[in-house]
Parts: structure tokens; C-alpha cells; sequence
């Protein structure tokens, strides 16, 4: 059985990649270069996959499992600059690729410490906005 | 190839083990072990998995798996209180799991013959959903 939640946090950050000219900046990342930056309402999918408990009926508790992504990713991202606010985007460029990585890491050391392996964290997918979405399998 | 079709059905429940304290039962069903029910918005996806026929195209008749849809799990269903009107509900825990394990029984046997089913996706609401695909 796997379960998936959305939750949701609001962010702005700024495309740019220190190592390329301005012009190639503005090249390869568009509007999305502008250097007072912008802002997004993300949406990340966490999925668990795991046995259903006979006792209770479900594969996880679900007030736990909010709670820890609450607290590893949400209260982090939500309404923060990600590029000044998170130390690890001060030298990684915060595309949402990237912010799906920082994410995973965060969610995979929290849900060790929370739950162990089982029930195991399967994957997140992170929509931007509603037209782009990155999905990654932990 | 694998097709999808999705239908709705709206019904209340309670999530409860009378076996468990009612400490135990906040603490693992939260707002949902409320002792008078809340309902939901169910949204079902149901995937077949097969192989087009040759003459008409199709993996599966899109009418006979909305009757079977229907019949198994919609006008059952739907408008209902599942705990005291669907069985197995009067025992088993309407958690969403629970809910797509007994979609799934429901459905399986109308799927063994070439297309099978592959996956039944429920959404409790548009923040959580399951994925069952059998028996692991």
C-alpha cells in the first residue's frame, strides 16, 4: 500500500549561476534571473509505502508524518527567500530540481529518526506551479 | 496499456477501533475517530492494464467498466455512513486503506479474464491519497 499527502509552503528565490556571465544567466534562465527574484506557491507530494497495520488500518500515523514533514521541510521553506534564508542555496542555485534534493535529504534523516525503514519514505514530487512538477524516488 | 477511469462518491465514517482506548484512538486517527462521523469527497481511480482488441481498439468496453464501477462501489456507496451501511465496515476501520483494499476485492474478480486490474488510487481528500495494487 502507499500512501501520499500534499503539503504546501510559499517561497521566493532567484535563478542564478555565479560561475556563468550575466549573459548567459539571462540565456538560460529567463524571467526566472530577474535579480530581485520571485516567488512560487509549491506543492510537495510525500509518498510512503508500507505494510497496512491490522490493528489500526492504516500504513502510518498520519499525525506523525505531518508533524515531521512540518517540521523538516515546511516551517523551513514556507516564506522564506530560499536563496538568503537556506544556507544550502548560498552556492546552489535553488531550481526546483535542486529544492527536491534539499527536501529529500532533509525528509529522508528526520523520517529515519521518526519511523526507522518501515513504513518506508518512497518518494516526493514537488510542483513549482501547476504546470511543472520534479519527482524524485528516495 | 493501461487506462484509468475515475468516479466519485461522497460518504461519511468513523475511524475507531473499539478494541483501543480512546487516548489510543486520538493519538492514531486524530479528528477522525470523532465518535459522530465527518465525511468525505472520495475521488476513485481505477486502473486496467491489457492489451487493445484488434477490432475495437479498445483495452476495455469504457461503458461496462463504469456499470461495474457503479454497481460495485458507487450506488453502495455513495451517500452513505460506511460504518453502519457497507459492509465489512461494521468491523473493519473505514481508514482510506482499508477503503481501497475492499475496492479492490469488490472489483478484482470482474478483471481476470486478459485485462487486469492494476491499480486503485483513492483520494480521501485532494491532500491524501492510497494506491492499492493487490495483495503484496
Amino acid at each position: 500500500m502507499k500512501l501520499t499527502r500534499r503539503y504546501r509552503f510559499s517561497a521566493s528565490h532567484r535563478l542564478h549561476a555565479p560561475s556563468l556571465s550575466e549573459e548567459q544567466n539571462t540565456e538560460l534562465y529567463g524571467k526566472c534571473n530577474n535579480p530581485f527574484g520571485h516567488g512560487h506557491d509549491y506543492a510537495i507530494e510525500v509518498q510512503v509505502a508500507g505494510r497496512v497495520d491490522p490493528r489500526t488500518g492504516v500504513v502510518v500515523n498520519m499525525d506523525r508524518m505531518d508533524r515531521l514533514v512540518n517540521r523538516a521541510v515546511v516551517d523551513a521553506f514556507d516564506h522564506r527567500n530560499l536563496n538568503t534564508d537556506i544556507a544550502e542555496f548560498r552556492d546552489r542555485v535553488p531550481t526546483t530540481e535542486n529544492l527536491a534534493v534539499e527536501a529529500g535529504t532533509r525528509l529522508q534523516l528526520a523520517w529515519r529518526e521518526e519511523f526507522g525503514i518501515t513504513p518506508a519514505l518512497e518518494r516526493i514530487r514537488i510542483h513549482e506551479t501547476a504546470r511543472n512538477t520534479v519527482e524524485l524516488s528516495l | 496499456m493501461l487506462i484509468t477511469r475515475q468516479v466519485e462518491f461522497s460518504a461519511s465514517h468513523i475511524c475507531r477501533n473499539p478494541a483501543l482506548s480512546e487516548e489510543e484512538n486520538r493519538a492514531i486517527y486524530g479528528p477522525a475517530a470523532n465518535p459522530n462521523g465527518h465525511g468525505h469527497n472520495y475521488i476513485l481511480e481505477v486502473t486496467l492494464d491489457g492489451a487493445p482488441d484488434p477490432v475495437t481498439g479498445m483495452v476495455f468496453d469504457l461503458k461496462e467498466l463504469k456499470d461495474v464501477l457503479n454497481r460495485e462501489v458507487v450506488e453502495p456507496m455513495d451517500h452513505r455512513f460506511l460504518n453502519y451501511e457497507v459492509q465489512p465496515f461494521d468491523r473493519v476501520v473505514p481508514t482510506a486503506e482499508n477503503i481501497a483494499i475492499e475496492i479492490w476485492r469488490r472489483l478484482a474478480p470482474h478483471f481476470d479474464r486478459g485485462v487486469k486490474l492494476r491499480n486503485v488510487r483513492l483520494f480521501e481528500t485532494e491532500d491524501l491519497y492510497v494506491d492499492y495494487a493487490g495483495a503484496d
